[in-house]
């Protein structure tokens, strides 16, 4: 019985890290909208600036796969 | 943690135990593969393209010196053009001075044959003129004589001859 | 774990289990399926990057375009966001990205071991370029290389608490660095591997996960090359920050 509830406690810890991907995919998204964006009023400018989109996408992401390891580390590694 | 993922069904990442022997082979193949990229790949790939821009700058070179070329040879052309142009003008007009003064010179000759034929013609007409008067009073003195002969009267030729001659005056 | 499920057993981390290919412990020098991709990996570049551009044909085959388009596609990167100073640079990042696209790639390959999974490989990868990048920047400008922390624009009273955020988050680069690599790469093959599992316990709607992981695996190539080119621009922007720490 104790251990069934740790086991419940673990899922659920794994279930609210979760959440915090949709967090990063708020944020890859921002970045994607406000590029294209301002690709389309100045799309001269958009060619240069692909790198840049890319990176803060990276960043973006990079939290979100932070929230994902937890949430691999409590199912798998707790 | 490293306990459970070595024993359990965890997360192989996590496992400790296999970390040396990934780093070793990983070092290896970044070590390999950085010799063949730095002395053999990236080389070659750079010399290629080296070649590429040198010859399409060297063809773009040449094309723009053919370009001249072909523009000095239309201008020679038009100027061989415009030469052979006033060349054949010459010719023309030379051609044309010189038949006009072999016309002449055949006006002038034809003139000169003519003149020369109708001396002639008019010195034969005088002379068959002349012949004719003669012959006339020829004829005019035989029939005078004649005419006298059968009026049997004696006429000597003297007398005949004047009067034929001056009746043949007042007929002049 | 997922056995309480009954019939449903689902075990997406066995992929990444790293085996002794001939059997017997794993000591450092153990050939594993670790050795094998990697060998893989590095043949693959290979015949891509000397055997594709053999023919040094003026006008190139398919595989020396290929060749050719990546060698200009990393050199470009190296050269507009590191700076045209970062060139010598340019055989090592060029290694790294060729390394990290053909193990994300066949990665792939159903039944394959992902080497850029795991977190080792990543964090030393990652490390690497940190301490390069950090010992070229005392080597390149000395103690001038501390003004890369020291905001010059903010106000006085700020810098040190600034000094103290960007020291922080200079530190975690190669952890973030590293941990995106691996994240992407685990998080993909888990995720299809939990589907294909999916397909199996499903009986007769078994084709509606496969849809599924044919999808997933678009994105998953999608996701191979973009982490490829995200973690060689992120190099090169360390490296920018090394060769001109000026803000």
């Amino acid at each position: 019985m104790e251990g069934d509830i740790a086991e419940m406690g673990k899922y659920i810890g794994v279930g609210l890290t979760a959440i915090g991907m949709g967090g990063a995919a708020i944020g890859v998204g921002n970045i994607a909208g406000n590029f294209l964006s301002g690709a389309l009023r100045n799309p001269s400018a958009a060619a240069g600036q692909t790198a840049m989109l890319f990176i803060g996408i990276a960043f973006a992401e990079a939290l979100g796969i932070f929230s994902f390891l937890v949430a691999l580390l409590l199912m798998f590694a707790v | 943690m490293a306990e459970t993922a070595a024993s359990g069904p965890g997360m192989p990442q996590l496992d400790i135990t296999t970390f040396s022997n990934q780093i070793f082979w990983l070092v290896v193949a970044l070590v390999v593969l950085y010799f063949v990229m730095s002395r053999v790949a990236l080389p070659r790939v750079a010399s290629v393209l080296a070649d590429r821009r040198g010859a399409i700058t060297a063809d773009i070179a040449a094309a723009e010196e053919y370009k001249l070329k072909a523009q000095d040879a239309e201008d020679a052309f038009k100027k061989a053009e415009a030469d052979a142009r006033a060349e054949a003008q010459r010719i023309v007009e030379a051609a044309k001075a010189e038949m006009q003064e072999a016309l002449h010179a055949q006006i002038a000759k034809a003139d000169a044959e003519i003149a020369a034929k109708s001396a002639e013609s008019e010195k034969r007409i005088r002379e068959i003129t002349a012949n004719a008067v003669e012959m006339v009073a020829e004829v005019s003195n035989d029939v005078t004589k004649d005419i006298v002969a059968a009026f049997d009267m004696k006429a000597d030729a003297r007398s005949v001859t004047a009067a034929v001659k001056a009746q043949m005056k007042g007929d002049a | 774990m997922a056995e309480e499920s009954g019939g449903l057993v689902i075990k997406p981390m066995d992929q990444f289990r790293v085996e002794s290919l001939f059997g017997g412990d794993i000591a450092w020098y153990t050939p594993t399926n670790v050795t094998l991709w990697m060998a893989l990996t590095v043949l693959a570049a290979t015949a891509l990057m000397v055997f594709g551009a053999r023919g040094r044909a003026l006008v190139p085959s398919r595989a020396q375009s290929a060749a050719e388009m990546t060698y200009g596609f990393v050199y470009k990167m190296v050269e507009d966001v590191a700076g045209h100073d970062a060139v010598r640079f340019f055989p090592y990042i060029f290694t790294l990205f060729l390394f990290v696209l053909f193990a994300n790639l066949l990665g792939l390959i159903p039944f394959a071991f992902t080497t850029t999974s795991h977190i080792a490989v990543t964090a030393v990868l990652a490390f690497t370029v940190f301490f390069v990048v950090t010992a070229l920047g005392f080597i390149l400008h000395g103690t001038k290389f501390l003004k890369l922390f020291w905001v010059d624009s903010a106000p006085l009273a700020l810098r040190p608490v600034l000094a103290l955020i960007e020291v922080i988050s200079y530190c975690v680069r190669p952890v973030s660095h590293s941990i995106r690599l691996a994240g992407a790469m685990m998080a993909g093959h888990a995720v299809a591997k939990v589907f294909a599992s999916f397909a199996a316990a499903l009986g007769a709607f078994f084709f509606v996960p496969i849809l599924a992981v044919t999808a997933l695996y678009a994105l998953e190539l999608l996701v191979a090359v973009i982490q490829a080119y995200v973690f060689t621009i992120l190099t090169c922007v360390y490296l920018k920050d090394a060769l001109h720490p000026a803000h």
